[in-house]
């Protein structure tokens, strides 16, 4: 099914900006791509992971991880050779088959987001026309994932944790799209890339000062965040793992692998929500709003940068989503969390009606301006 | 409900077979035919500390009812204290409530200096306010720590940690334990406090204000956190009293009660003791108190600080101590409320009975009414708000 | 009650007061590579001092957990003296402490009437087998080496009895040789007119230098009679004062003639023992802190022990017609050590020495003080106390041989006073 949709979207999709990857070779640009993909998916979920547990640890007046690696860095690689060694245990009254697939179900589609997310000028797997659409509809399948470990669990925490989740995703996806369609409204389009570059040309009305999405969208960007966070299960909205309530949510009876899969999934989630927020509110790859990479002038300031203008790209968007993930880590820090109902509560009475308030706002004035 | 219906264990799916297993109630008919789930919180549980098992009935999120089962942690602290004579013992109560150690003690000893009518060293009677009010602010700290915890806040507990670890090693210093103190005994304390104590003590409370401001903002002021805790788990002082409630969570209801200060022992009389009071009785207030409840001891603090008397600490006692025939009890207030010893003795060099009233027990007896009606957030918010320790409900 | 006015505002502070830690330098200690700084009060591991066991079993007894075990046998120690009878001793042959039970209460440490368990900081003795956490008595007497002194009490404090008893009774000692000395010049003067200052010097100076030195056989009687090892010391350094005041006596009125002319070599010396009277002896020093004592005890020991290593170095030299003999002080050695009960007697051959004596008028005065401050301690009447109270055989035996001795002794004394 997930392939069927993956394989439907890429297709009925066309291509819109041709990336650095893009050979006349079909077969070398697609072996590069999923090169891109992998590489970025097993590495920044570790970066931030990393991060989290340094700036957490820091935050919370201690050191963090200190002996696996030059300061702990490889803390987490050490963690997965544990997983990995784990005992395998499936719960007898377990739904065998769901319980074990579930882990993968939501593992899927974090790793496929990134093929539509740009890091870089000319950094990316696909720019597809409906990109934000495509982002938005996969992040919506992992939580099937997390409802089949739930239940497939046979746990009572667990079932409501699953329940929790779908509760949880159904409250925040809503609000996370509204907010998303004003940008595209603002952008004129759906495509990642392309949402990058009118952010490039964007001006305040009647100056040539360029600035981001951030700036007219400040309401709608704290929508998304709040959003993203709650759809992500990450501090203040962890209801669904709530460990002094439901002990680890649907994760309760998961060791090994399949536990690592469910983190790894956390984490990547992290990492795409920001990279989708950079991309929608904070300029993807610019270092500031109208300052062009360097080398990168010829081509309009955002492609053909050279191999410097690039990797200076790369760094930028990299430092972007760690300085989001580090305020998601920071809020996870800072609060308690909130109840489920008034989780609910704050989406359907606060944040839609602000975010269609928002659409509204943009759409007209994208319509005056 | 039966004791085997709370240790039935249950084999199939939770959703397969609705109530086949569970001998529930099954709501409504048709389609929407929906069955009360039994979720057993603990007895080892991350919101419990301890092995506290609370059975709740739930429909949906929403508690039906709810069962604390107690007794995982039984050692029978009563029985075993007839054996021991009144030194051992004081090794044994500063173990049944494990956060509150040097309250304990003093509890016993007051007992048996008043069987023994006993005249205690002025100096000593300071000392041991001192190191209780320290003690009353390590109990309060981790409870603060750990109610954050419950709630999802990971940091209160370092913070919070971070102070007792200061804390414990100035008590550490005086009495050679960090939990477990054995410090007192009848007629005053083993040994006088080390020399630099008092200085260290004098500099650890400015400190320490700063921390607890800290916790302060991190929680009592946080929206969410009020949330999570104003209006949550209410407890009117008429119920809070018929079920024996004490301390912080009978403070927080409006009621200034606090043994300190409505039956003195040993210089309260001579010192102020500020009681904070709540005004509903929710968790908010609980916690509240409990903050406030740890300036107080702050207050305290300083106020022995300028009035404790040099002396000697303790008296010349017999080789085996022994309480006179007859009995007594006495009250003290624990970090978590009343704390009493009631002593019966023969004449002999063991107790003949030593019955404790503890205060987590009675504070304990509080969840089914609190609980009932809750959502399962908000039960543990409760759950966390009505402060007892484990080994304190069963002893 | 804590409101915030405006919403958010108590977000905000939660923020800020994480991000107030993210710039502090981390509370955390490295543990492994930096040893908590622990107190010396801290109960961590007990350790035992072999020597000073008498087997009693109070620790066992009184131990709430029963993880004490203690095994011994008995021996026969031969007479001390000629005609004495032999004595029975407990010899302990095994001494463990089961730290997988024990509860760190203390109990142990606190009853133990001879100071031999301690409580000792260290905590890193953690197993992987539960038996190994039983300790013998070889490894509890390692632990020894880690106790740390007890600290210095808060100023508040009383001090403990025999804390001050120490001090008090070095301080008048070092009294009464400060006025014998001078005393004693006095008198030299006057008998010599100015030419032999010299050895008037020595003399005046020596009996306050041997104020520090005990009487062996005073010592060994008052252990045997269970004395603790400080009372012992202190009577026995009074014992000795007296008899050297005795000796003193008689060199001056008429023996010490002879010496004149070989005076002038001491003299010197004996003045340089008197400015350094001051300093301490650091290996006794040390040995009294390991043992635990209070750090004031063990400075007024150590300062005995040194005064009186010198002296009797002095004394050497100046009996050997002012050759430099190095001499090993046994003496110090044995009264700094541990007590040992049944411990052979001392030569009883001076003990009447001061009764026999020619009275100058002041050092009379000052050996009826001596002898004051010295009998009031013993109480023929502890005997029955300690029958009632259940000692065992062996101790009323020989505290009642001490105190028939004692009372000997205080007659004598007595007789010599009233002359």
């Amino acid at each position: 099914m997930i392939l069927d949709t993956v394989l439907t979207t890429s297709t009925a999709m066309v291509a819109q900006t041709a990336g650095l990857l893009d050979t006349d070779s079909f077969l070398v640009s697609m072996l590069l791509k999923v090169a891109l993909v992998i590489g970025l998916f097993l590495s920044l979920p570790l970066i931030v992971g990393y991060m989290e547990h340094k700036a957490m640890a820091r935050l919370q007046h201690r050191r963090g991880p200190m002996f696996a690696g030059p300061a702990g860095s490889l803390q987490l690689v050490a963690d997965g050779i544990k997983f990995i060694q784990k005992e395998d245990v499936i719960p007898r009254a377990a739904d065998k088959w769901v319980f074990a697939i579930a882990p993968g179900m939501a593992l899927v589609p974090a790793l496929l987001i990134f093929f539509v997310l740009p890091f870089g000028p000319g950094v990316w797997a696909a720019d597809l026309e409906l990109g934000l659409f495509y982002a938005l509809a996969i992040t919506s399948i992992s939580v099937l994932g997390v409802m089949m470990g739930g239940w497939a669990s046979a746990n009572k925490f667990s079932l409501i944790g699953g329940l929790r989740a779908a509760g949880q995703l159904i409250a925040y996806e809503l609000p996370l799209i509204l907010a998303a369609i004003a940008v595209a409204v603002q952008a004129g389009s759906l495509s990642l890339v392309g949402i990058v570059e009118s952010q490039a040309t964007f001006m305040v009305a009647g100056t040539d000062i360029n600035v981001w999405f951030v700036f007219p969208q400040i309401l709608g960007f704290t929508i998304f965040f709040v959003a993203a966070l709650a759809e992500l299960s990450r501090p203040p909205f962890d209801m669904p793992i709530a460990d002094s309530e439901l002990v680890f949510g649907y994760m309760t009876e998961y060791t090994g692998l399949k536990f690592a899969m469910y983190l790894l999934t956390e984490y990547a989630g992290m990492v795409s929500m920001s990279a989708l927020m950079v991309v929608l509110y904070l300029g993807g790859w610019q270092i500031l709003p109208g300052v062009p990479l360097p080398g990168c002038e010829a081509g309009g300031g955002l492609f053909d940068c050279g191999v410097l203008g690039t990797l200076i790209g790369v760094g930028v968007v990299m430092g972007k989503i760690l300085m989001l993930t580090f305020v998601m880590v920071w809020l996870r820090v800072a609060y308690p969390r909130l109840r489920e109902d008034q989780l609910q509560r704050m989406s359907w009475l606060v944040l839609v009606p602000l975010s269609l308030v928002n659409l509204a706002v943009v759409a007209v004035a994208k319509v005056v301006f | 409900m039966s004791a085997s219906d709370l240790s039935a264990r249950e084999i199939s799916h939770p959703a397969t077979a609705p109530g086949e297993n569970l001998n529930l109630e099954i709501v409504g008919d048709g389609a929407f035919t929906t069955a009360d789930m039994t979720l057993s919180v603990g007895p080892a549980h991350p919101a419990t500390h301890g092995v506290l098992r609370v059975v709740l009935e739930m429909d949906g999120e929403r508690v039906k009812s709810a069962h604390p089962v107690i007794g995982y942690m039984h050692r029978g602290f009563e029985k075993l204290a007839e054996h021991r004579d009144f030194r051992q013992s004081m090794a044994l109560v500063n173990r049944h409530d494990w956060l509150s150690g040097m309250s304990n003690e003093i509890g016993l000893v007051l007992t048996v200096e008043r069987m023994l009518e006993m005249e205690v060293p002025e100096r000593a009677q300071w000392i041991r306010m001192l190191c209780a009010e320290y003690n009353r602010i390590l109990n309060h700290l981790l409870f603060v720590g750990s109610y954050g915890l419950e709630l999802g806040a990971i940091t209160p507990m370092f913070y919070a940690t971070r102070e007792r670890e200061r804390i414990q090693y100035l008590l550490e210093a005086a009495t050679g334990g960090r939990l477990h103190y054995t410090y007192n005994q009848p007629g005053g304390v083993k040994i006088d406090l080390p020399k630099g104590f008092l200085q260290q003590s004098v500099e650890l409370i400015p400190d320490l204000r700063k921390r607890i401001q800290d916790l302060e903002d991190l929680l009592l002021g946080n929206e969410i956190f009020m949330a999570r805790t104003k209006g949550v788990g209410p407890l009117p002082p008429d119920v809070a009293l018929s079920f024996g409630v004490s301390g912080p969570t009978l403070q927080a209801t409006g009621i200034p009660e606090d043994v300190r200060v409505t039956e003195p022992y040993l210089k309260y009389d001579e010192v102020e003791v500020p009681v904070p009071v709540g005004e509903n009785g929710d968790s908010w207030d609980r916690f509240y108190c409990l903050l406030g409840r740890m300036k107080a001891s702050m207050y305290i603090i300083e106020q022995i600080h300028d009035r404790i008397p040099s002396g000697p600490v303790n008296v010349k006692l017999p080789k085996m101590v022994k309480a006179p025939e007859g009995s007594t009890y006495v009250r003290v207030e624990n970090p978590l409320g009343s704390l009493g010893y009631w002593l019966e003795s023969d004449g002999g060099r063991t107790p003949w009975r030593l019955k404790m009233r503890t205060a987590s027990f009675s504070n304990v007896q509080s969840l089914p009414y609190l609980l009932e009606g809750t959502l399962v957030p908000d039960a543990i918010s409760v759950l966390g708000s009505v402060f007892f320790v484990v080994g304190d409900v069963d002893r | 009650m804590a409101t915030t006015s405006l919403p958010g505002v108590g977000l905000l502070k939660g923020l800020g007061v994480t991000l107030k830690h993210l710039f502090k330098t981390p509370a955390t200690q490295l543990y492994p590579h930096e040893r908590p700084d622990l107190p010396p009060r801290t109960r961590g591991v007990i350790a035992l001092m072999e020597e000073n066991c008498t087997v009693c079993m109070l620790c066992a007894r009184e131990c709430p957990d029963w993880c004490i075990y203690i095994d011994s046998h008995k021996e026969t120690v031969p007479p001390a003296k000629e005609g004495g009878r032999a004595r029975t001793r407990n010899v302990l042959d095994r001494f463990g402490i089961d730290f997988a039970l024990c509860m760190y209460c203390g109990i142990c440490v606190e009853v133990c009437p001879f100071d031999a368990l301690f409580w000792s900081p260290e905590f890193e003795y953690a197993e992987y087998s539960m038996d190994l956490l039983l300790h013998e008595k070889g490894k509890l007497r390692e632990w020894m080496d880690t106790v740390p002194p007890p600290p210095a009490l808060d100023a508040g404090a009383v001090i403990p009895a025999e804390v001050s008893d120490a001090i008090a009774k070095a301080e008048k000692e070092l009294e009464q040789a400060a006025q014998q000395a001078e005393q004693a010049a006095k008198q030299a003067e006057q008998a010599k007119a100015g030419d032999a200052a010299p050895k008037a010097a020595a003399r005046a100076d020596e009996p306050k230098v041997e104020a520090g030195e005990i009487d062996q056989e005073t010592y060994d009687a008052l252990i045997a009679e269970g004395k603790s090892e400080r009372i012992a010391r202190s009577k026995a350094k009074a014992a000795y004062v007296k008899k050297q005041k005795a000796l003193l006596r008689e060199v001056a009125s008429g023996a010490g003639r002879e010496d004149e002319a070989a005076a002038e070599a001491p003299a010197p010396k004996a003045a340089e023992v008197h400015v350094e009277a001051g300093q301490i002896d650091q290996e006794t020093y040390d040995a009294l802190i390991a043992e635990g004592k209070p750090e004031r005890m063990a400075r007024a020991k150590a300062k005995a022990a040194w005064v009186k290593k010198e002296k009797a170095r002095l004394r050497e030299e100046a009996e050997s017609g002012g050759d430099a003999a190095q001499v090993d002080t046994p003496a110090a050695d044995t009264a700094e050590a541990t007590p040992e009960p049944e411990g052979a007697a001392g030569p009883a051959a001076d003990a009447p020495a001061p009764a026999e004596a020619e009275p100058p008028a002041e050092p009379q005065k000052k050996l009826a003080d001596v002898h004051v401050e010295g009998a009031g301690e013993i109480d023929q009447e502890t005997y029955d106390a300690l029958i009632a109270e259940g000692k065992s055989e062996r101790i009323a035996r020989s505290k009642a041989k001490a105190a028939w001795v004692k009372k000997k002794k205080q007659e004598q004394l007595d007789a010599g006073g009233d002359e």
